[in-house]
């Protein structure tokens, strides 16, 4: 097989303690070498990239996302989906079960991996559903879907109501060491809230959902964790009740908890919602208040959120240009997450490289029990390499997936990726898809 | 050319207070024409205006028709029984189905917060908001307005009551900033079910106690809580709200100030948050603001086409 240099990149990777300019040499999909004052004894034909001037990274992953196939195709599918994640710089995602049939059953988690392997850019990994149909009455076959290579358990997009379901889903995935994600909202406390209730239900004059609707369901599945030793992870966490409920679980050591949250959530509150009622700004969990995003990245920071992830959620524009109340909920954020990152948190000071390598691909990986990816030689050769400097304006023309719905549509971002491989072949060349043969 | 500088009137935030108090002194005009044997002016001769009424409503819809003849507009009816939206039409295609018709205003009343910004994004006409969802209703406001200031001779100075189930009101969602903002102190009374989130928001202070605020009020705005939404839940019964936050009789004669008002924008629930003998003292000027409502609307309708090309 082929040999790729990659000649002259800042590589960062905390888990081998890696900060420096190297070159890396990729072999047969492998890292075969990382050499600091450059790689002497390169293969005469390997293929040279220089990317003095970028940050090379493990490759990102996003552990939450909407890909929407089979059955919801017009929003987004296997392979528009996954080519937004490369256009983004992930090299791996997790897809969510909530689609139509929906990953229930063995041969539906069969389908998505065939399919994936078949038409994916980056890696794929699904996502079991926890009940059959997502009902929230029966528990779904567990063991069938593990066999058939389900990363993990989740009836993300709407919560688990009943308690006792919940415990006994716990208690089964145990069996398995199966990984349960949580959709944490009680939805009686929602009320029909669309947005968050504070200021901007007041200013828009439409229904609040409450923090507590979260943070509620937040501490019962901490309970019921506790009380299974099931292994949990909190998705998409938007409250700063939330963040606290996460850290003292953690800090009292007794239970196997982990958490994630968006970019959105991030770098946006309530205050992004005006009276021109931007569906866009709808998501769910709702963006909430300032008091609450600095807490989420206050949680990033010291580890209480384990991962970034991005809640990708496309819809088509019939489905978004409605009033604000009919509106399907959810932003993309495959393709803005990392630039919004590097932006806010990079740029800023706030974090560094190796919190971002923490947060978007060992965070992930741990809490999906997979092997990390680390650049070393005789590591796969998932690598993101990522441009500081570049600067793209959010359109629906540079947006490569189906869904146009960004809530960063018109905004500059800077920090995007460049290059990205998957198994040691480039997928994403400065900037540009590499199609498939 | 138009009166006021914003193109619609979505909230009362779209019109300053020069704006609102142009609209009041407007409106005392076209009210005098209101009391004559012939009751209609040219004004707006040629011009179309489309009721899209998506939601059930009698008194706003009938005002605005009123106020439309007139002032000789051409109107258009579209309600929620006739309408293209049961039919699965979404909003975007009614506003360009109407844009493509060449309307010169549409004045719309939805189900929905924001809706009538929605159609400001595919229509060339002029949008008024005749209520949209819990949100706002800027013309029930300007009539309020009125009211207030032909009666008690001002506005800024005052202290205004709002009373019963704010939070699911797009009265009170306009009114109390636009009281706040001409000067007067707004209180929202009610109990926390049927408050808002943030009130100061809306520039009010709140309280829980009716009979304590009472006797400071110039002004009682009453409000009708929602049926379905109050029993067993928001309140333990209507019973016991009528209790607490109806005002009554007994109130009316012992609490409050001689010289205040009472307002109600309707319909209004005899016996819970007012009683049929409050109804008919003399203080009470619900059919007033109906009155007003007709005058107002030809206002904010003559400001906002009157004189526009094509005079």
């Amino acid at each position: 097989m082929s040999s790729l240099l990659l000649k002259g990149a800042r590589v960062v990777d905390p888990a081998v303690k890696l900060d420096v300019v190297a070159d890396v040499l990729v072999e047969d999909g492998m890292i075969s070498c990382v050499c600091e004052g450059g790689c002497v004894d390169a293969p005469a034909d390997a293929e040279v990239l220089d990317l003095s001037g970028k940050v090379l990274l493990p490759g990102l992953v996003d552990m939450h996302v909407h890909l929407r196939e089979p059955g919801f195709e017009y929003r987004e599918d296997i392979e528009s989906g996954t080519r937004a994640a490369a256009h983004g710089g992930f090299t791996a995602v997790a897809a969510m079960a909530n689609t139509n049939p929906v990953i229930d059953e063995g041969a539906a988690v069969e389908f998505v991996i065939s399919k994936a392997e078949d038409l994916g850019y980056v890696k794929v990994y699904p996502m079991g559903a926890i009940t059959v149909g997502l009902k929230g009455k029966q528990l779904a076959e567990m063991n069938d879907m593990v066999k058939a290579g389900a990363i993990a358990f989740s009836d993300d997009g709407a919560g688990i109501q009943d308690p006792l379901l919940m415990r006994r889903a716990m208690e089964y995935a145990v069996v398995f060491d199966a990984l349960i994600v949580a959709h944490c909202e009680d939805e009686k406390l929602v009320d029909g809230g669309v947005v968050h209730e504070g200021l901007v239900a007041t200013r828009l004059g439409v229904a609040g959902a409450p923090s507590l609707s979260e943070s509620l369901a937040v501490a019962r599945d901490i309970e019921l964790a506790r009380l299974t030793g099931a292994r949990l992870h909190i998705a998409h966490v938007s409250t700063k009740e939330s963040v606290e409920l996460i850290r003292a679980a953690k800090a009292a050591g007794d239970v196997r908890v982990s958490a994630e949250v968006t970019p959105h959530h991030l770098v946006l509150n309530e205050n992004a919602l005006d009276k021109t009622y931007d569906t866009n700004f709808k998501m769910n969990p709702p963006l909430r208040s300032e008091e609450d995003q600095a807490a989420l990245i206050e949680g990033l920071l010291d580890g209480t959120l384990d991962a970034i992830a991005t809640d990708h959620a496309p819809h088509a524009p019939h489905e978004k240009e409605l009033e604000f109340e009919l509106a399907n909920m959810g932003t993309t954020g495959l393709e803005t997450a990392l630039p919004l990152v590097v932006e806010s948190l990079v740029a800023s000071g706030k974090m560094d490289w190796s919190l971002l390598v923490e947060r978007m691909a060992h965070g992930p990986r741990k809490v999906l029990d997979l092997d990390l990816v680390t650049l070393e030689a005789g590591s796969v050769a998932d690598l993101t390499i990522v441009d500081p400097e570049a600067e793209a304006v959010v359109t629906k023309d540079w947006l490569l997936g189906k869904g146009k719905n960004s809530a960063f549509l018109g905004r500059t971002l800077k920090g995007l990726a460049s290059d990205v491989l998957v198994d040691g072949k480039l997928v994403m060349r400065d900037g540009k898809i590499v199609e498939g043969e | 050319m138009s009166m006021v500088k914003s193109k619609h009137l979505l909230n009362i935030e779209d019109f300053t207070n020069d704006e609102i108090l142009a609209v009041l002194e407007n409106a005392k005009t076209f009210k005098e024409i209101n009391d004559r044997p012939i009751k209609k002016l040219p004004t707006l001769r040629g011009r179309t205006i489309v009721n899209l009424f998506l939601e059930p409503s009698t008194r706003t819809r009938g005002s605005f028709e009123l106020a439309q003849k007139r002032l000789s507009a051409d109107s258009l009816n579209f309600s929620a029984s006739a309408s293209a939206t049961t039919k699965g039409e979404s909003l975007i295609d009614t506003a360009q189905t109407f844009d493509a018709m060449k309307v010169d205003m549409v004045i719309v009343r939805h189900k929905y917060a924001g809706t009538p910004y929605v159609l400001t994004q595919h229509m060339d006409a002029h949008i008024v908001n005749g209520g949209d969802g819990i949100n706002e209703h800027p013309t029930q406001t300007l009539l309020d307005l009125f009211t207030i200031q032909e009666k008690m001779g001002r506005i800024e100075g005052l202290t205004v009551g709002i009373v019963g189930d704010i939070v699911h009101s797009r009265v009170a969602g306009s009114l109390a900033p636009a009281l706040k903002r001409l000067g007067a102190r707004v209180i929202f009374v009610a109990p926390p079910a049927y408050q808002p989130v943030v009130p100061e928001e809306l520039g009010a202070e709140v309280s829980y106690d009716f009979d304590a605020v009472l006797p400071e009020l110039d002004v009682v705005c009453l409000l009708r809580i929602q049926g379905e939404r109050a029993e067993g839940l928001s309140v333990p019964s209507i019973r016991e709200y009528a209790g607490l936050y109806g005002l009554n009789k007994w109130r009316a004669d012992n609490l409050m100030k001689k010289n205040a008002i009472i307002l109600h924008p309707g319909p209004m629930n005899r016996g819970v948050e007012i009683t049929a003998d409050v109804i008919a003292d003399p203080r009470t000027y619900v059919l007033d603001q109906v009155n007003a409502g007709v005058a107002t609307r030809m206002a904010v309708m003559y400001m906002m086409l009157g004189g526009e090309a094509g005079e």
